[in-house]
């Protein structure tokens, strides 16, 4: 089977979701894209978006519609080409228009899972649950008489467990996009020892007509990004508490402290109480469930994750993309409060600032930001200078940046040891891209 | 052409901001003003030089595409909103593509040669970010033939003037060219940065050369012989003029000084369904410019500043050939050397032209005369240049389409 035969009928599985919703659309443009070569004119192309909300469904199509205009628009001069041989299309708006149906016309949404029985290729973007994973992928390998390829989004579950209880008999791998799809150029791609040799040569091609960078990870439980970014959460709260501890002070303001440190001081593009907001609480706590059996050495818990789910403050995102409040609360995208968990109530940030601001001491004058960073090409000596000075001063925000940094590389340095990553440049890659972080994990500056 | 029956002035301009990407204050997801703000806020603008409306005996106004851009047609009937002074007296809408600006200007001479008005407030406008670039260039595609769109670039007029590029670095090389549209792009953010209210005011780059230089054509998302320096920009503004006789300046009581008089004007149009018989030549700018001159029973060297219809760097380049200033094939370089620079041997564009300053389609034409009617008046604030008395003629040159319609002025400051 071609590329271009396998990609004839396609599922996605909880297609309207946060993550299945990207990854219908990519692949909507993907298809659409191929059924406009000359080579392919007349055949049929179907994707199927399978979910269990219509409601959710019918704001998917709401949502391809949008973004499918805004991707053709940008591509027009691609398309006019395509569109050549259609003389009732002259005008740019003609076309765009005629593309973006052609796009809506490849999806089916449906909440009938049977749709999948007659794909060659299902994608798997529902919740983090491993028993329901393996529940639909078996269900369909039992009733599709297809060659199906199977692509979970997991984020955590190792793929060699979904292989074995779905009997899918290596026809498998792991495709994990960041969020949001449309998005991040990050995908992590993880294969079995048991997986197919083509399954992973497709998954290649793939994601080089997304435009997407493939970093291969190995089969571990959360795999290089979740393996990172769990354990640098997990040290964020440990910190916030021990210096609420020893400071005698209230939780909420270690919190501000410490979410400040991450982003000013370590020159992250959030904090990190601000990026588990973003990825959702719920979502961190039901990924270290998911990680927390196949690590022996490591106690993947908080109970502070659990106070907040108990207590119902669980962040992640409005489906506008706008952020829910958690640990911290926003307006207009900015932290302007905290939680407090003894009182569960937000304290305003401006009540406390100054007082914290004044323990973390200021920075030195060779800080920067990380925006500034972006387009920098001197960078590497921007950060040396600044974490030299850094290392220099004496402040409590300076100690704690020190300290972080250097738990942040050794976690990276043990994705590697551990051997979940194939090399330092994987984990780097993944952070830089994936998290859009200034520089990887695995540096020098901290040493 | 015969010599001008009788003299014809121009005075009191005004321009508005030209808004568009570049302007601080130019937010695409925010609402902005209409037509409606900017055919006023022009309008009153230059009644308010000229002693009211009750001075004014005609209104002519320039635009373009309204009608797409706005979905706004008959666009003559928004001139008594200007100004109640201005109901039931005569107002005409002129359109020649992007030189219908140039055509609100020589009707309005027309109209005073032809002795039916003393006063003629002429007007010019556009109002284009109501659409995004895309969508743009297929309303400003049909400044061209439409049999034709179908075969055309996605960027219609930026794929007619890519071609010309091209085939002008392949005649006299690429390197050179590319080194005088570079020039070309510097000089119009220098000047622009001089006019508080063109678009590229606010730009701060330390050397726009070296960015124009660096910047490489690239055909898979844009065209393949121009970068988007290389383009006007996408604006909204308008821009207006009083047209008047030696009777006509007196009514509005303006001094002759601060006037500028048209010494000679050419118009010509170019047949829209053929092809450019060379496409390193603006046949049309030449013949409508060369006109002018002649009508103005003047030549090129007594010329003290030109304003050209830079749509594109290329077009610039093309026009600085045409006007004779440099052989065919040595425009590049003579716009590289400096020549054309505000300082330079014949100061081109001096508020910005068309890539600086801003390309509010329907307007332009009527921007340059402001331009023109400022620097000889000595009203150009910091844009200033000096204007010699042995070179006192300024000159406009605006173009409809790929060299179709052409319009252009000879202009002296009154005495």
């Amino acid at each position: 089977m071609t590329y271009d035969e396998r990609l004839q009928n396609v599922s996605v599985m909880g297609a309207a979701g946060k993550m299945g919703s990207g990854i219908l659309l990519l692949t909507a443009v993907e298809m659409a894209d191929r059924s406009l070569l000359p080579e392919n004119k007349g055949k049929t192309f179907v994707l199927n978006a399978i979910d269990v909300s219509d409601e959710g469904l019918a704001g998917l199509m709401n949502y391809l519609r949008v973004q499918v205009r805004k991707i053709a628009e940008k591509k027009a001069v691609w398309l006019r080409k395509m569109y050549a041989d259609r003389d009732d299309l002259i005008e740019n708006f003609d076309i765009i228009d005629e593309y973006i149906f052609d796009v809506m016309n490849i999806v089916r949404p449906t909440t009938a899972m049977g749709a999948a029985y007659g794909s060659t290729l299902v994608f798997e973007a529902v919740n983090e649950n491993r028993a329901l994973k393996v529940k639909l992928f078996s269900e369909i390998k039992q009733n599709n008489n297809k060659d199906v390829w199977f692509f979970t989004n997991t984020s955590s579950v190792p793929i060699h467990l979904i292989d074995k209880e779905a009997k899918l008999e290596g026809k498998v791998i792991g495709f994990h996009f960041y969020n949001p799809p449309a998005v991040q150029r990050l995908v992590e791609l993880i294969r079995t020892d048991n997986t197919k040799d083509e399954l992973v040569e497709f998954a290649y091609a793939y994601a080089k007509n997304l435009r997407k960078i493939i970093v291969p990870s190995n089969d571990f439980a959360g795999f290089i990004g979740n393996g990172h970014f769990m354990r640098d959460g997990l040290h964020g709260i440990k910190e916030a508490e021990a210096l609420a501890k020893e400071k005698n002070m209230p939780l909420y303001k270690a919190i501000y402290m410490i979410n400040k440190i991450t982003q000013e001081y370590l020159v992250r593009p959030m904090g990190i109480f601000q990026l588990m907001d973003y990825v959702g609480i719920d979502v961190m706590q039901f990924i270290l469930n998911v990680m927390d059996p196949f690590v022996k050495d490591e106690d993947l818990h908080s109970d502070l994750l659990n106070t907040m789910m108990e207590q119902g403050v669980k962040g992640g995102q409005y489906s506008s993309g706008a952020q829910k409040d958690g640990f911290l609360k926003y307006k207009g995208g900015k932290p302007v409060a905290v939680w407090d968990v003894h009182k569960q109530e937000y304290v305003d940030i401006d009540s406390f600032k100054d007082e914290c601001d004044e323990m973390l001491g200021d920075l030195p004058d060779s800080a920067v930001a990380w925006k500034a960073t972006l387009r920098m090409k001197n960078k590497d000596e921007v950060f040396t200078r600044f974490f030299n000075e850094l290392k220099t001063m004496n402040t409590l925000g300076a100690q704690i940046a020190i300290n972080y940094g250097k738990r942040s590389k050794a976690i990276g340095e043990k994705l590697v040891s551990d051997e979940v990553a194939q090399s330092k440049d994987d984990v780097n890659t993944v952070m830089l891209t994936g998290f859009f972080h200034a520089y990887g994990p695995i540096n020098n500056y901290f040493d | 052409m015969k010599k001008l029956r009788r003299k014809v002035y121009m005075t009191a301009g005004y321009n508005t901001v030209s808004l568009g990407t570049g302007r601080k204050e130019f937010n695409p997801k925010k609402p902005r003003p209409g037509i409606e703000h900017y055919i006023k806020e022009a309008g009153q603008g230059v009644l308010k030089q000229i002693g009211g409306a009750k001075n004014v005996d005609e209104s002519v106004i320039g635009n373009f595409m309204a009608g797409r851009f706005n979905k706004q047609g008959h666009v003559d009937g928004f001139i008594p909103m200007i100004d109640k002074g201005l109901s039931m007296k005569p107002a005409v809408h002129v359109e020649g593509a992007c030189a219908s600006g140039g055509l609100s200007l020589v009707t309005g001479i027309r109209s005073v040669l032809a002795e039916t008005s003393e006063v003629v407030l002429s007007l010019g406008f556009e109002v284009q970010n109501t659409v995004k670039a895309i969508y743009g260039a297929d309303i400003l595609a049909l400044a061209g033939w439409f049999q034709r769109r179908k075969e055309g670039h996605a960027y219609f007029f930026p794929g007619q003037f890519s071609d010309r590029a091209g085939a002008y670095y392949e005649k006299y090389g690429y390197e050179r060219t590319r080194k005088g549209m570079a020039r070309w792009y510097a000089n119009a953010i220098e000047n622009a940065r001089l006019d508080p209210t063109a678009q590229e005011y606010q730009n701060t780059n330390p050397d726009p050369y070296a960015t124009a230089l660096k910047m490489q054509p690239n055909g898979k998302s844009f065209v393949d012989h121009l970068t988007v320096l290389d383009c006007s920009k996408v604006s909204d503004a308008a821009s207006g003029i009083t047209v008047c006789s030696e009777e006509g300046l007196k009514r509005i009581g303006v001094d002759k000084k601060d006037a500028v008089e048209v010494i000679g004007f050419g118009h010509a149009v170019r047949d829209i369904t053929s092809d450019p018989t060379d496409l390193t030549e603006l046949e049309t700018i030449k013949f409508a410019a060369h006109q002018a001159l002649e009508n103005a029973g003047i030549t090129i060297d007594q010329v003290g500043t030109v304003e050209t219809h830079d749509c594109f760097s290329i077009a610039g380049i093309l026009a600085v050939e045409a006007l004779g200033l440099a052989a065919k094939g040595e425009g590049a370089d003579y716009v590289a050397a400096g020549k054309t620079g505000r300082n330079g041997e014949m100061p081109f564009n001096t508020t910005g032209g068309l890539i600086g300053w801003g390309h509010p389609t329907g307007g332009t034409g009527v921007h340059q005369a402001v331009t023109i009617w400022q620097q000889l008046t000595g009203k150009a604030g910091k844009a200033q240049i000096e204007v010699s008395p042995e070179r006192p003629y300024g000159l406009t040159i605006n173009m409809g389409g790929d060299d179709v319609t052409v319009t252009s002025v000879v202009f002296k400051r009154g005495e």
